[in-house]
Protein backbone atom coordinates (compact mmCIF):
# COMPACT_ATOMS: atom_id res chain seq x y z
CA UNK A 1 0.00 0.00 0.00
CA UNK A 2 1.49 3.39 -0.83
CA UNK A 3 2.67 6.08 1.73
CA UNK A 4 -0.63 8.11 0.62
CA UNK A 5 -3.24 5.12 1.21
CA UNK A 6 -2.21 5.09 4.47
CA UNK A 7 -4.62 6.10 7.62
CA UNK A 8 -3.85 8.93 10.29
CA UNK A 9 -3.25 7.59 13.47
CA UNK A 10 -5.75 8.65 16.07
CA UNK A 11 -4.65 11.85 17.68
CA UNK A 12 -3.97 11.09 21.24
CA UNK A 13 -5.42 12.90 23.98
CA UNK A 14 -4.60 13.14 27.88
CA UNK A 15 -5.65 10.13 30.23
CA UNK A 16 -6.96 12.97 32.22
CA UNK A 17 -7.16 12.96 36.59
CA UNK A 18 -9.52 9.93 36.07
CA UNK A 19 -6.98 7.49 34.26
CA UNK A 20 -7.97 5.03 37.20
CA UNK A 21 -11.81 4.61 36.34
CA UNK A 22 -11.09 2.44 33.27
CA UNK A 23 -7.61 1.13 33.96
CA UNK A 24 -7.66 0.47 37.46
CA UNK A 25 -11.40 0.83 39.00
CA UNK A 26 -10.65 -0.92 42.18
CA UNK A 27 -7.66 1.25 43.10
CA UNK A 28 -10.23 4.25 42.95
CA UNK A 29 -12.83 2.82 45.16
CA UNK A 30 -15.18 1.48 41.83
CA UNK A 31 -15.13 -2.41 43.34
CA UNK A 32 -17.48 -5.24 42.11
CA UNK A 33 -16.80 -4.48 38.03
CA UNK A 34 -13.43 -6.18 37.64
CA UNK A 35 -12.47 -8.88 39.73
CA UNK A 36 -9.09 -7.37 40.53
CA UNK A 37 -7.50 -4.50 38.71
CA UNK A 38 -4.18 -5.48 35.87
CA UNK A 39 -1.43 -5.64 38.59
CA UNK A 40 1.53 -4.55 39.15
CA UNK A 41 3.07 -7.57 40.14
CA UNK A 42 4.09 -9.86 36.77
CA UNK A 43 5.56 -12.50 39.24
CA UNK A 44 3.68 -15.49 40.56
CA UNK A 45 5.85 -18.73 42.41
CA UNK A 46 6.62 -20.40 39.05
CA UNK A 47 8.05 -17.51 37.18
CA UNK A 48 11.50 -17.88 35.93
CA UNK A 49 14.13 -15.12 36.89
CA UNK A 50 15.77 -13.05 39.63
CA UNK A 51 13.28 -11.49 41.77
CA UNK A 52 13.39 -7.81 41.23
CA UNK A 53 11.27 -4.11 42.40
CA UNK A 54 11.16 -1.38 40.65
CA UNK A 55 9.71 1.78 42.76
CA UNK A 56 10.25 5.35 42.08
CA UNK A 57 8.02 8.38 41.35
CA UNK A 58 7.08 10.73 38.40
CA UNK A 59 8.25 14.53 38.64
CA UNK A 60 6.63 17.77 37.51
CA UNK A 61 8.85 20.92 36.40
CA UNK A 62 8.50 22.34 39.38
CA UNK A 63 10.06 19.18 41.49
CA UNK A 64 6.38 18.23 42.41
CA UNK A 65 5.71 14.77 42.25
CA UNK A 66 2.98 13.89 39.90
CA UNK A 67 0.43 11.62 42.31
CA UNK A 68 -2.16 11.13 39.58
CA UNK A 69 0.46 9.36 36.94
CA UNK A 70 -0.52 5.81 35.84
CA UNK A 71 2.51 3.93 34.58
CA UNK A 72 2.81 0.24 32.66
CA UNK A 73 5.58 -1.84 31.72
CA UNK A 74 6.79 -4.05 29.38
CA UNK A 75 9.28 -6.35 29.40
CA UNK A 76 11.16 -9.75 28.17
CA UNK A 77 11.12 -12.51 30.23
CA UNK A 78 14.41 -13.52 31.84
CA UNK A 79 16.05 -15.34 28.76
CA UNK A 80 14.99 -12.38 26.68
CA UNK A 81 12.27 -13.43 24.76
CA UNK A 82 8.70 -11.89 24.76
CA UNK A 83 5.29 -13.33 25.86
CA UNK A 84 3.78 -11.75 22.35
CA UNK A 85 2.66 -13.26 18.84
CA UNK A 86 5.06 -11.04 17.67
CA UNK A 87 8.19 -12.52 18.88
CA UNK A 88 9.14 -14.96 16.35
CA UNK A 89 10.92 -17.16 18.94
CA UNK A 90 7.76 -18.20 20.63
CA UNK A 91 8.20 -20.36 23.99
CA UNK A 92 8.22 -17.21 26.11
CA UNK A 93 8.09 -18.22 30.18
CA UNK A 94 4.40 -19.41 30.31
CA UNK A 95 4.30 -17.98 33.74
CA UNK A 96 5.70 -14.67 32.63
CA UNK A 97 2.83 -11.86 31.19
CA UNK A 98 5.76 -9.21 31.05
CA UNK A 99 3.10 -6.54 31.38
CA UNK A 100 2.05 -4.66 34.38
CA UNK A 101 0.09 -1.23 35.69
CA UNK A 102 0.66 0.72 38.75
CA UNK A 103 -0.79 4.29 39.79
CA UNK A 104 1.11 6.65 41.38
CA UNK A 105 0.47 6.58 45.45
CA UNK A 106 -2.31 9.39 45.46
CA UNK A 107 -0.72 10.50 48.85
CA UNK A 108 2.72 10.36 48.18
CA UNK A 109 3.17 9.93 44.15
CA UNK A 110 5.31 6.81 44.79
CA UNK A 111 4.90 3.73 42.22
CA UNK A 112 6.09 -0.06 42.26
CA UNK A 113 6.12 -2.80 40.39
CA UNK A 114 7.01 -6.39 41.14
CA UNK A 115 8.69 -8.34 38.38
CA UNK A 116 12.24 -10.45 37.24
CA UNK A 117 15.31 -8.77 35.80
CA UNK A 118 14.49 -9.54 31.87
CA UNK A 119 17.19 -11.06 29.65
CA UNK A 120 18.75 -9.49 27.33
CA UNK A 121 16.99 -9.08 23.69
CA UNK A 122 18.14 -9.15 20.34
CA UNK A 123 18.95 -6.02 18.29
CA UNK A 124 19.45 -5.69 14.52
CA UNK A 125 22.59 -7.20 12.86
CA UNK A 126 23.38 -9.84 15.67
CA UNK A 127 23.73 -7.34 18.28
CA UNK A 128 22.20 -7.36 22.01
CA UNK A 129 20.20 -4.71 23.65
CA UNK A 130 21.05 -4.55 27.53
CA UNK A 131 18.68 -5.58 29.75
CA UNK A 132 15.54 -2.94 29.53
CA UNK A 133 11.70 -2.61 30.94
CA UNK A 134 9.90 -0.52 28.39
CA UNK A 135 7.81 2.41 30.52
CA UNK A 136 4.79 4.79 29.22
CA UNK A 137 3.24 7.14 31.68
CA UNK A 138 0.12 8.85 31.11
CA UNK A 139 -1.36 11.73 33.62
CA UNK A 140 -3.49 14.78 33.76
CA UNK A 141 -1.61 17.47 31.43
CA UNK A 142 0.33 14.59 29.25
CA UNK A 143 -1.24 14.73 26.36
CA UNK A 144 0.29 11.85 24.50
CA UNK A 145 1.71 8.96 26.83
CA UNK A 146 5.33 9.45 27.07
CA UNK A 147 7.52 6.38 26.72
CA UNK A 148 11.33 5.39 27.88
CA UNK A 149 13.21 2.91 29.01
CA UNK A 150 14.55 1.51 32.20
CA UNK A 151 18.12 0.14 32.28
CA UNK A 152 20.14 -1.03 35.33
CA UNK A 153 23.08 0.33 37.15
CA UNK A 154 24.32 -2.61 37.87
CA UNK A 155 24.84 -3.89 34.05
CA UNK A 156 27.68 -1.58 32.90
CA UNK A 157 29.08 -3.75 30.32
CA UNK A 158 25.67 -4.24 28.59
CA UNK A 159 24.71 -1.22 28.79
CA UNK A 160 28.05 -0.12 27.10
CA UNK A 161 27.05 -2.25 23.90
CA UNK A 162 23.44 -0.89 23.86
CA UNK A 163 22.38 0.52 20.79
CA UNK A 164 19.96 3.11 22.18
CA UNK A 165 21.73 3.76 25.17
CA UNK A 166 24.53 4.91 22.17
CA UNK A 167 22.43 7.00 21.10
CA UNK A 168 21.72 9.50 23.46
CA UNK A 169 23.14 12.86 23.80
CA UNK A 170 24.57 14.40 25.74
CA UNK A 171 26.02 11.77 27.27
CA UNK A 172 25.34 12.77 30.99
CA UNK A 173 21.36 12.19 30.25
CA UNK A 174 21.96 8.51 29.92
CA UNK A 175 21.97 8.48 33.75
CA UNK A 176 18.06 9.27 33.47
CA UNK A 177 17.53 5.90 32.10
CA UNK A 178 19.27 4.04 34.67
CA UNK A 179 17.93 2.45 37.83
CA UNK A 180 20.07 2.49 40.65
CA UNK A 181 20.40 -0.56 43.04
CA UNK A 182 19.35 -0.21 46.06
CA UNK A 183 20.35 -3.92 47.29
CA UNK A 184 18.56 -6.92 47.53
CA UNK A 185 16.87 -6.78 43.83
CA UNK A 186 15.57 -3.52 44.23
CA UNK A 187 15.80 -0.50 42.10
CA UNK A 188 14.85 3.05 42.20
CA UNK A 189 13.87 4.73 38.54
CA UNK A 190 12.26 8.51 39.23
CA UNK A 191 11.10 10.03 36.55
CA UNK A 192 11.40 14.11 35.52
CA UNK A 193 9.21 15.29 32.87
CA UNK A 194 10.83 18.47 32.97
CA UNK A 195 13.95 20.29 34.08
CA UNK A 196 17.77 20.19 34.26
CA UNK A 197 17.04 16.12 35.51
CA UNK A 198 14.71 15.59 32.44
CA UNK A 199 14.27 12.00 31.57
CA UNK A 200 15.17 11.22 27.73
CA UNK A 201 11.79 10.37 26.06
CA UNK A 202 11.47 7.99 23.40
CA UNK A 203 9.86 8.35 19.84
CA UNK A 204 10.27 4.75 18.86
CA UNK B 1 19.11 -14.10 15.92
CA UNK B 2 17.45 -11.35 13.79
CA UNK B 3 16.48 -8.98 15.93
CA UNK B 4 12.94 -8.75 13.81
CA UNK B 5 9.66 -9.41 15.04
CA UNK B 6 7.08 -11.08 13.26
CA UNK B 7 5.31 -7.93 11.55
CA UNK B 8 7.83 -5.88 11.18
CA UNK B 9 9.15 -2.22 12.10
CA UNK B 10 6.11 0.65 13.00
CA UNK B 11 6.16 3.51 11.04
CA UNK B 12 7.12 6.70 12.65
CA UNK B 13 4.13 8.40 14.68
CA UNK B 14 3.14 11.55 12.96
CA UNK B 15 3.97 13.80 16.03
CA UNK B 16 2.46 16.91 13.60
CA UNK B 17 -0.72 15.17 13.70
CA UNK B 18 -1.01 14.62 17.56
CA UNK B 19 -1.26 17.37 20.47
CA UNK B 20 2.45 18.73 21.04
CA UNK B 21 3.17 17.92 24.77
CA UNK B 22 3.26 21.66 25.91
CA UNK B 23 0.18 23.34 24.71
CA UNK B 24 0.03 26.40 26.93
CA UNK B 25 -3.96 27.05 27.13
CA UNK B 26 -3.87 23.64 28.88
CA UNK B 27 -2.48 24.74 32.25
CA UNK B 28 -1.61 21.37 33.72
CA UNK B 29 1.16 20.77 30.48
CA UNK B 30 2.87 23.65 31.04
CA UNK B 31 4.67 21.53 33.93
CA UNK B 32 4.58 18.08 32.38
CA UNK B 33 5.63 18.58 29.12
CA UNK B 34 9.37 17.01 28.65
CA UNK B 35 10.92 20.20 26.46
CA UNK B 36 13.65 18.33 25.42
CA UNK B 37 13.45 16.28 21.47
CA UNK B 38 11.93 13.07 21.70
CA UNK B 39 15.08 10.48 21.18
CA UNK B 40 13.60 9.04 17.49
CA UNK B 41 14.98 5.65 16.43
CA UNK B 42 12.91 2.61 14.77
CA UNK B 43 11.64 0.22 16.75
CA UNK B 44 12.96 -2.68 17.89
CA UNK B 45 11.39 -5.88 19.34
CA UNK B 46 10.64 -4.46 22.46
CA UNK B 47 8.44 -1.70 20.80
CA UNK B 48 7.32 -4.60 17.80
CA UNK B 49 5.84 -6.94 20.47
CA UNK B 50 2.83 -6.15 23.31
CA UNK B 51 0.56 -8.29 25.59
CA UNK B 52 -2.35 -10.50 24.77
CA UNK B 53 -4.68 -10.13 26.56
CA UNK B 54 -6.50 -13.23 25.66
CA UNK B 55 -6.10 -14.45 29.00
CA UNK B 56 -7.92 -11.53 30.43
CA UNK B 57 -11.63 -13.15 31.67
CA UNK B 58 -13.51 -10.36 30.50
CA UNK B 59 -16.85 -10.35 32.46
CA UNK B 60 -20.79 -10.62 30.42
CA UNK B 61 -20.94 -7.15 31.77
CA UNK B 62 -17.43 -5.61 31.32
CA UNK B 63 -18.91 -3.68 28.32
CA UNK B 64 -21.64 -2.60 29.72
CA UNK B 65 -21.53 0.40 31.75
CA UNK B 66 -25.81 0.80 32.22
CA UNK B 67 -25.77 -2.19 34.15
CA UNK B 68 -21.68 -3.25 35.62
CA UNK B 69 -22.19 -1.33 38.56
CA UNK B 70 -26.03 -0.95 39.16
CA UNK B 71 -27.86 -2.79 41.87
CA UNK B 72 -30.15 -5.99 40.85
CA UNK B 73 -32.79 -5.44 38.55
CA UNK B 74 -31.68 -1.27 38.26
CA UNK B 75 -29.61 0.66 36.00
CA UNK B 76 -27.37 3.85 35.47
CA UNK B 77 -29.30 7.22 34.66
CA UNK B 78 -29.42 8.81 31.61
CA UNK B 79 -29.77 8.44 27.73
CA UNK B 80 -29.15 5.10 26.81
CA UNK B 81 -26.45 4.85 24.05
CA UNK B 82 -24.67 2.20 22.17
CA UNK B 83 -20.91 2.92 21.28
CA UNK B 84 -19.29 1.11 18.94
CA UNK B 85 -16.67 0.72 15.65
CA UNK B 86 -13.91 -0.60 14.38
CA UNK B 87 -10.44 -0.99 15.56
CA UNK B 88 -7.69 -0.93 12.80
CA UNK B 89 -3.94 -0.28 11.69
CA UNK B 90 -2.87 2.47 9.45
CA UNK B 91 -3.10 0.11 6.55
CA UNK B 92 -7.01 -0.12 7.25
CA UNK B 93 -6.32 -3.56 8.75
CA UNK B 94 -8.67 -4.57 11.17
CA UNK B 95 -6.87 -5.40 14.90
CA UNK B 96 -8.53 -8.76 16.35
CA UNK B 97 -9.25 -9.47 20.07
CA UNK B 98 -7.67 -6.64 21.29
CA UNK B 99 -7.79 -4.76 24.47
CA UNK B 100 -10.21 -1.90 24.77
CA UNK B 101 -11.07 0.20 28.06
CA UNK B 102 -13.08 2.93 28.72
CA UNK B 103 -14.23 5.81 31.73
CA UNK B 104 -16.47 8.56 31.82
CA UNK B 105 -18.36 10.61 33.85
CA UNK B 106 -21.99 10.41 34.69
CA UNK B 107 -24.88 11.75 32.84
CA UNK B 108 -24.80 14.85 35.35
CA UNK B 109 -20.85 15.24 34.35
CA UNK B 110 -19.87 13.58 37.66
CA UNK B 111 -16.85 11.55 37.77
CA UNK B 112 -16.73 8.41 40.50
CA UNK B 113 -13.54 8.98 41.85
CA UNK B 114 -11.48 10.28 45.03
CA UNK B 115 -10.29 13.88 43.90
CA UNK B 116 -13.96 14.29 42.09
CA UNK B 117 -14.89 17.81 43.31
CA UNK B 118 -17.80 19.00 40.74
CA UNK B 119 -21.33 19.58 42.63
CA UNK B 120 -23.32 17.29 40.49
CA UNK B 121 -24.07 14.10 41.99
CA UNK B 122 -23.43 10.57 41.69
CA UNK B 123 -25.46 7.86 40.41
CA UNK B 124 -25.37 5.29 42.59
CA UNK B 125 -25.97 2.75 39.87
CA UNK B 126 -23.29 4.14 37.63
CA UNK B 127 -19.53 3.30 38.16
CA UNK B 128 -18.22 4.73 34.87
CA UNK B 129 -15.45 1.57 33.68
CA UNK B 130 -16.14 -0.92 31.06
CA UNK B 131 -14.04 -2.91 28.66
CA UNK B 132 -13.98 -5.52 26.00
CA UNK B 133 -11.84 -7.59 23.89
CA UNK B 134 -12.31 -6.69 19.63
CA UNK B 135 -14.13 -9.21 17.71
CA UNK B 136 -12.67 -11.53 14.88
CA UNK B 137 -13.11 -7.74 12.53
CA UNK B 138 -11.66 -5.81 14.81
CA UNK B 139 -15.07 -4.69 15.95
CA UNK B 140 -15.44 -3.39 19.78
CA UNK B 141 -19.16 -2.48 21.41
CA UNK B 142 -20.31 -0.97 24.69
CA UNK B 143 -23.66 -0.06 25.72
CA UNK B 144 -23.26 2.70 28.44
CA UNK B 145 -25.21 6.29 29.08
CA UNK B 146 -24.41 9.42 27.34
CA UNK B 147 -22.12 11.50 29.53
CA UNK B 148 -22.43 15.20 30.36
CA UNK B 149 -20.05 17.94 29.54
CA UNK B 150 -18.23 19.23 32.68
CA UNK B 151 -16.52 22.33 34.27
CA UNK B 152 -13.27 22.26 35.13
CA UNK B 153 -10.13 24.31 36.70
CA UNK B 154 -8.31 25.50 33.73
CA UNK B 155 -9.54 28.64 32.32
CA UNK B 156 -12.10 31.33 34.70
CA UNK B 157 -14.84 29.19 33.06
CA UNK B 158 -13.70 25.89 30.91
CA UNK B 159 -16.02 23.38 30.06
CA UNK B 160 -15.37 19.72 28.73
CA UNK B 161 -17.39 18.25 26.05
CA UNK B 162 -19.02 15.73 26.41
CA UNK B 163 -16.64 12.91 26.28
CA UNK B 164 -15.56 9.28 26.87
CA UNK B 165 -11.93 8.03 27.56
CA UNK B 166 -10.70 5.22 25.59
CA UNK B 167 -7.22 3.19 25.98
CA UNK B 168 -5.93 0.76 23.58
CA UNK B 169 -3.17 -1.57 22.94
CA UNK B 170 -3.04 -3.39 19.22
CA UNK B 171 -0.95 -6.05 19.02
CA UNK B 172 2.50 -4.57 20.07
CA UNK B 173 3.50 -1.58 22.77
CA UNK B 174 4.43 0.84 19.97
CA UNK B 175 0.75 0.89 19.83
CA UNK B 176 -0.16 1.92 22.86
CA UNK B 177 -2.66 5.13 22.56
CA UNK B 178 -5.31 6.85 24.79
CA UNK B 179 -7.34 9.69 23.56
CA UNK B 180 -11.40 10.38 24.09
CA UNK B 181 -14.10 10.55 21.71
CA UNK B 182 -16.73 13.62 21.31
CA UNK B 183 -20.01 13.44 20.29
CA UNK B 184 -20.99 14.80 16.70
CA UNK B 185 -22.51 18.34 17.44
CA UNK B 186 -21.36 19.22 20.74
CA UNK B 187 -20.36 22.69 20.35
CA UNK B 188 -18.09 22.43 23.42
CA UNK B 189 -15.66 21.09 20.89
CA UNK B 190 -14.46 24.16 19.65
CA UNK B 191 -14.25 25.73 22.59
CA UNK B 192 -11.96 22.87 24.57
CA UNK B 193 -8.24 23.83 25.31
CA UNK B 194 -7.36 20.03 25.42
CA UNK B 195 -9.16 19.30 21.97
CA UNK B 196 -7.33 22.53 20.23
CA UNK B 197 -4.39 21.34 21.49
CA UNK B 198 -4.81 18.66 18.72
CA UNK B 199 -2.91 21.16 15.10
CA UNK B 200 -5.42 20.31 12.66
CA UNK B 201 -9.24 20.28 12.52
CA UNK B 202 -9.26 17.29 9.88
CA UNK B 203 -7.40 15.51 12.98
CA UNK B 204 -9.98 16.65 15.46
CA UNK B 205 -12.64 15.30 13.53
CA UNK B 206 -11.85 12.06 13.80
CA UNK B 207 -12.15 11.82 17.09
CA UNK B 208 -15.86 12.68 16.81
CA UNK B 209 -18.41 9.95 16.91
CA UNK B 210 -21.34 10.02 14.64
CA UNK B 211 -24.61 9.48 15.21
CA UNK B 212 -25.65 5.73 13.81
CA UNK B 213 -29.56 5.62 12.94
CA UNK B 214 -28.29 2.03 11.65
CA UNK B 215 -27.11 0.58 14.84
CA UNK B 216 -29.67 2.24 17.25
CA UNK B 217 -31.89 -0.16 18.93
CA UNK B 218 -35.60 1.10 18.10
CA UNK B 219 -37.34 2.20 22.13
CA UNK B 220 -33.69 1.41 23.37
CA UNK B 221 -31.16 3.23 22.74
CA UNK B 222 -29.50 5.99 19.99
CA UNK B 223 -25.95 4.23 18.51
CA UNK B 224 -22.64 6.25 17.90
CA UNK B 225 -20.15 5.30 15.79
CA UNK B 226 -16.46 5.85 16.68
CA UNK B 227 -13.75 3.74 14.45
CA UNK B 228 -10.20 3.92 15.78
CA UNK B 229 -6.83 3.83 13.76
CA UNK B 230 -3.80 2.88 15.88
CA UNK B 231 -0.14 2.79 14.60
CA UNK B 232 0.99 0.36 10.95
CA UNK B 233 3.65 -1.68 10.15
CA UNK B 234 6.03 0.23 7.40
CA UNK B 235 4.23 -2.18 4.52
CA UNK B 236 7.09 -1.47 2.22
CA UNK B 237 8.99 -3.65 4.20
CA UNK B 238 6.69 -5.97 5.16
CA UNK B 239 5.75 -6.72 1.06
CA UNK B 240 9.45 -7.24 0.19
CA UNK B 241 9.75 -9.71 2.92
CA UNK B 242 6.58 -11.71 1.86
CA UNK B 243 6.91 -11.81 -2.04
CA UNK B 244 6.28 -14.39 -3.16
CA UNK B 245 4.13 -16.37 -0.49
FE1 LIG C 1 -12.82 13.26 31.30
Amino acid sequence: MAEDKLLHESPSQTAGPYVHIGCLPNFCGIGGVYAADPGSVLVNADTRGERIAITGRVFDGEGEPVKDAVLEIWQADAAGVYPSASDPRGDADPNFFGWGRAAADLATGEYRFETIRPGRVPFAEGRLQAPHVTCWIVARGINMGLQTRIYFADEAEANAQDPLLALVEPRARIDTLIAASDGDGSYRFDIHLQGARETVFLDI
Amino acid sequence: MSGESAGGRFLPRERDWHPPALAPDYRSSRLRSPRAPLLSLPSTLSEETGPVFGHVSIGELDHDLVHNYAAAGASALGPRILVHGYVRDQSGRPLPHTLVEIWQANAGGRYRHPNETYIAPLDPNFGGCGRCLTDADGHYRFQTIQPAPYPWPNGPNSWRPAHIHFSLFGEAFAQRLVTQMYFEGDPLIELCPIVQAIPRADAIDTLVARLDMDAALPMDMLAWRFDLVLRGRDQTYFDNRTEGL
